[in-house]
């Protein structure tokens, strides 16, 4: 666990616009908030609010126009491309809407995956992965291709490949979007644990309100302006 | 460190069937490759094995082979006095004076002739190729009108079996033994005594003098003897060196030929792993994205693809290898063209041939893989994941 003071996550004054022809389309405006230390926080909106877009940039996989992010005490907005991809390596768990795991990859290799970046021996590798699937409850998985298991299975491997090299934070990109109802619940459940038993850092986006719940703080985003916060209690 | 190369294997064997039919395409150029590069070796081998390297052979200056070369009886007898000449059991110098000659036979069941050399030997001649070896019969006797034939043209030849007849220079000679001459170019010959040869052909002069090699380091001295020589106007080659030489233009031309039939046929091949690779790219954008996000930088996606795209290419050349492996079981009969004279040859594969085969198919997955690995390497990362 990681001792600092201060927020983890400091976004100011992002702007950011598409150019969709000769036009310029501004998705976010003017953004500043800061995320603590084991907060979990729900980014919500309309479809085209630049909720997924703001995910993008605090993941350092987008540059913003202007503005400065700061995650972990790393000003992320000044870091060049091949920086920004050794940061990413070891500061940001990404958990994507489908999975998006290796199809040809085993659930133990996908998990290993971040894990070959860093300089980890081989047996090290392993022991990681299999605490990391064991976290999940997925250990007898583990010689499974991602086609062989469930949609809620296959989250939890991506969750498991996520917080592999314990990262700074975690970001969700509509986790339980492509899931059944109890899966779901399972996976909100999951993250939970993540944030109160291992003080997870975890950004969220969805659009769905009983996923937002789980989480600390919502954060409402209205064609690229956020709204104020709102503390989940208040929501349900 | 890298994606594992187990990702890439992983992908090609997960659309085998796209990947076998690309691959075939390379297998295809590989064959043709490999073949005619085994052809030219074959072509260079069975040439090159004929000579000895201890083995020296003496020819008029100028001519390219013993068929042009003329060495009268004069010029002969110099040169079996060099001492350098290594000395055989009776005591007289390992030498042997030799006559050739072609002639035109007919095939066995066809009406098509062929041109055979015919030698004229000396006592030493058997001895001065260790290859050359007597299967079946015997010797021909000094005096008498009796041959020996080589495998290959007692098998193809009409008349040349044991016990047969072949009528040429106006004499009926019989053939009294088989000898087998591996595969060198000894085995597309007819042997007889030299003495009795020359007489039928009317010929005054012998066309080269073989002889062995005292001390194999003294190859220089006896050649600049025998080349500075007043009284002889005739050179001195290694024999091995003279066989290279007679292969040369043959190879070479096989060669020159093999590499621009491959070179045009891999543009193909090339094309076709590129419409795979790109169709590759295509399919798996949103992992490219996924991959970048976790922190795979560009150089690594790149390497991936390209040793995905290699990978094909090197399953089309083990492949087009495997095939062409099959060619050395294919002996070939065709005229030697610079002495006229039918040779049997058969496909070659060497460790040479192997590993340049494999470099070649190699290449064509490079280049064939190149422009989409750079393709997925670029890709934004926000639009590739989206694409899920």
């Amino acid at each position: 666990m990681k001792t600092r003071t201060g927020p983890i996550v400091e976004v100011r004054n992002i702007y950011k616009s598409y150019r969709r022809g000769t036009q310029t389309v501004p998705v976010l405006e003017d953004i500043t908030f800061d995320i603590q230390e084991g907060e979990f926080l729900a980014l919500m909106g309309p479809s085209g609010s630049g909720k997924s877009t703001l995910l993008n940039l605090i993941a350092g996989i987008d540059k913003a126009d202007s503005g400065t992010i700061t995650v972990g005490g790393i000003e992320i907005t000044s870091l060049s491309e091949t920086e920004l991809a050794g940061w990413r390596a070891t500061n940001v768990g990404f958990i994507f809407q489908f999975y998006n795991l290796i199809p040809v990859l085993t659930a133990f290799e996908n998990v290993e995956l971040p894990l070959l970046l860093t300089g980890l021996s081989r047996s090290g590798r392993r022991e990681h992965v299999d605490l990391a699937l064991k976290a999940v409850s997925l250990s007898d998985r583990a010689d499974h291709y991602p086609s062989q298991l469930s949609g809620g299975q296959q989250q939890r491997v991506a969750i498991a490949r996520a917080i592999i090299t314990d990262p700074t934070i975690l970001v969700a990109d509509e986790p339980t979007g492509d899931l059944d109802r109890h899966s779901a619940e399972e996976i909100l459940d999951l993250m939970e644990r993540l944030v109160h038993e291992l003080g997870k850092t975890v950004i969220m986006v969805t659009h769905d309100p009983r996923a937002a719940g789980k989480a600390h703080i919502i954060k409402h985003l209205e064609k690229g302006v956020l709204n104020s916060d709102v503390h989940s209690e208040d929501t349900l | 460190m890298a994606i594992p190369v187990s990702y890439s294997f992983r992908n090609l064997w997960t659309r085998r069937l796209t990947t076998i039919l690309t691959a075939s395409g390379m297998a295809l150029v590989v064959f043709v490759f490999a073949s005619v590069m085994m052809l030219a070796e074959g072509l260079r081998k069975t040439l090159v094995e004929t000579g000895s390297y201890d083995n020296v052979i003496v020819i008029r200056k100028g001519s390219q082979s013993e068929m042009q070369s003329g060495v009268d009886r004069a010029s002969a007898s110099i040169v079996e006095t060099a001492p350098e000449i290594a000395i055989g059991a009776d005591g007289r110098p390992f030498l042997a004076k030799e006559l050739v000659v072609i002639i035109n036979l007919l095939k066995r069941g066809s009406d098509k002739p062929s041109n055979i050399t015919i030698r004229g030997i000396g006592e030493y001649s058997l001895a001065l190729r260790p290859q050359v070896k007597l299967v079946e019969g015997r010797m021909p006797k000094s005096g008498a009108s009796e041959i020996i034939a080589g495998e290959s043209v007692a098998k193809r030849f009409r008349g040349a079996g044991i016990g047969e007849t072949i009528r040429f220079a106006m004499r009926d000679w019989t053939v009294v033994g088989i000898f087998d001459a591996g595969r060198t170019g000894y085995s597309s010959e007819i042997w007889g005594d030299v003495d009795q040869l020359m007489q039928a052909f009317r010929r005054p002069a012998y066309s080269s003098v073989l002889f062995k090699l005292r001390d194999s380091s003294e190859f220089q001295k006896v050649k600049d003897w025998i080349e500075h020589d007043p009284r002889l106007t005739l050179e001195a080659k290694r024999e091995t060196r003279y066989y290279a030489d007679q292969s040369e233009m043959m190879a070479k031309f096989l060669r020159i030929l093999g590499i621009t039939l491959t070179i045009i046929f891999s543009l193909g091949a090339v094309i076709g792993a590129m419409i795979t690779m790109y169709a590759a790219v295509a399919t798996r954008t949103a992992e490219i994205g996924t991959l970048r996000a976790l922190g795979f930088q560009r150089r690594n996606i790149l390497a991936a693809f390209l040793i995905e795209s290699m990978l094909l290419g090197l399953s089309g050349g083990l492949m087009g290898l495997f095939f062409a492996s099959f060619m050395q079981l294919i002996t070939i009969s065709t005229v030697n063209w610079q002495t006229f004279s039918e040779l049997a040859f058969s496909f070659t594969l060497t460790r040479g041939i192997i590993v340049n085969s494999l470099l070649f198919s190699l290449i064509m997955g490079f280049v064939g893989g190149v422009l989409p690995a750079v393709r997925a390497s670029r890709m934004n990362i926000v639009d590739a994941l989206r694409t899920s």
